[in-house]
């Protein structure tokens, strides 16, 4: 949600803030978190382990960096050959943000997976987990539109979240090395 | 004696009901005549006595875009619609002028007036905006003189790939209630800046309270380096700064200021006046941040 909103603030300068601006992200946020939802499940079918699972923070961490160091030219692209802001802003919200979204749906079901261990449980382990990534969510939304950018720069923030998502990824794949059974969930950004 | 003493106090009880009767009847209550929500915010016309607004959401304080002297149209309602119209002193002879926020069109108006082979762009995004500013407020549209339905950051950044080259710009797309962000940064400025010929002159409506004050200011110091600013000490409201691509040479300023008085008095501009309040700022140095497209909350300052 923190990326999200700072999506609007990347693609202003480019599309304006209007209302189709958000209906833009949105969008793309909500298909990506569709499809990442489905192959997170998908992939803890197979062999599930923490590793996998620290991977995946790993792959999201790295496919945010562009946000921060890539979008201008990205941005430019999109402006010079699309006129219409609408499916300007559809298209450049595509580009920046539909890859990282997917894999960062990915962490969901995959969790469901490691923390699930019998049938019984598995809906209040559901619950607790959607409650802990809404929370997330609703802190995330906060903290970003109200302090992190009066604060700091877009780009100092989006780096942020790529090394917290780096950081809980390798810590996720020491945790395995060390063979530690109890599975940690970290939060979701 | 008693009799006539009683009937100067009937008297003057009767004038004083009479008056305050022919008083009560003269102050006119305003009267919202038109009213339309549109995508960006709601959107009120109203008259009062012989002046006309158009006002955003009332919510809050009333906050007027425009007015006209419905008796009188070409008299400037607003001071800081004389100060923008000062500017021309700067380059008296503007062929091609960019308007970013319409407003009630007035600036544009009262341009195509003093200059009738004036090129304008209009540039609103709200499309109710240019309805009300066509129906009500006798907005103006020729070949030459047109709007657009834009964001004017999108309009300014297309313009630039365009090549395209204005004499005179004009920033006015705040309304005091919420400010888009992405037109107070110094990329869009630098972007705005571009667009200008080498006579060009910016003008731009800004606010003058507030901490985003001195954003504003560091940040089009970091543009332009010094810039003119007129602001009326006495009343709060609105600052304009002024910059000239090229500063000026005193002595053809003094030429303009000659040449332009009598053109501008018939809108209610006493430019010596409006000169006198004028300012140079020289080197503004200031602990505030610059506003950028990476920093930019502008709402929250």
């Amino acid at each position: 949600m923190g990326i999200e909103l700072l999506g609007g603030r990347i693609l202003a300068p480019y599309f304006g803030s209007s209302v189709h601006v958000w209906g833009s992200i949105i969008t793309v946020f909500m298909l990506s978190l569709s499809l990442g939802y489905l192959f997170g499940g998908r992939l803890s079918l197979h062999r599930p382990s923490l590793q996998k699972y620290g991977r995946i923070f790993l792959f999201a961490g790295i496919t945010l960096l562009p946000l921060a160091y890539f979008a201008t030219p990205i941005l430019d692209l999109v402006f010079d050959n699309i006129e219409d802001s609408r499916y300007g802003s559809l298209t450049a919200s595509m580009l920046l943000f539909f890859v990282p979204t997917i894999i960062l749906g990915m962490i969901s079901p995959y969790s469901v997976r490691l923390l699930v261990t019998n049938e019984a449980e598995s809906g209040h382990v559901a619950g607790v987990l959607y409650f802990v990534s809404t929370l997330g969510s609703a802190l995330g939304t906060l903290a970003t539109s109200f302090y992190l950018v009066l604060w700091f720069e877009v780009n100092t923030i989006i780096f942020t979240y790529c090394l917290l998502l780096i950081s809980l990824g390798l810590m996720a794949m020491v945790v395995n090395k060390m063979e530690v059974k109890d599975a940690q969930v970290p939060l979701q950004s | 004696m008693h009799k006539s003493l009683y009937s100067l106090k009937f008297n003057v009880a009767l004038l004083l009901t009479f008056s305050v009767f022919i008083g009560a009847s003269f102050t006119i209550q305003a009267k919202v005549i038109k009213e339309e929500r549109s995508l960006y915010r709601n959107i009120f016309v109203e008259d009062k006595d012989n002046v006309r607004c158009l006002k955003f959401s009332v919510k809050r304080k009333t906050s007027s875009q425009s007015c006209i002297n419905k008796d009188n149209p070409q008299q400037l309602v607003f001071n800081y619609t004389k100060y923008v119209m000062s500017s021309l002193v700067f380059n008296p002879n503007p062929r091609r002028v960019l308007i970013i926020g319409l407003g009630g069109g007035t600036l544009s108006n009262s341009l195509l007036e003093l200059y009738p082979d004036i090129e304008i762009d209009n540039v609103e995004i709200d499309p109710a905006v240019v309805r009300v500013a066509k129906t009500y407020f006798d907005f103006k549209e020729t070949d030459k003189v047109k709007s657009h339905t834009k964001d004017g950051r999108i309009f300014i950044k297309r313009a630039q790939r365009n090549q395209q080259r204005y004499d005179l710009i004009i920033l006015d797309a705040f309304n005091g209630e919420y400010i888009p962000e992405h037109l107070l940064t110094q990329e869009f400025l630098e972007e705005t800046k571009s667009l200008l010929t080498e006579e060009g002159v910016l003008v731009a409506n800004t606010f003058s309270s507030s901490k985003l004050y001195h954003h504003e200011s560091a940040t089009y110091h970091a543009v332009f380096g010094d810039f003119y600013s007129i602001r009326n000490e006495q009343s709060s409201g609105n600052r304009v700064i002024i910059i000239p691509n090229k500063m000026p040479i005193a002595n053809e300023i003094g030429d303009n200021v000659e040449m332009l008085t009598q053109p501008l008095a018939t809108y209610n501009i006493k430019l010596f006046k409006v000169i006198s309040f004028m300012d140079l700022k020289k080197d503004v140095e200031s602990d505030y941040r610059v506003l950028t497209d990476q920093y930019s909350p502008a709402n929250l300052l």
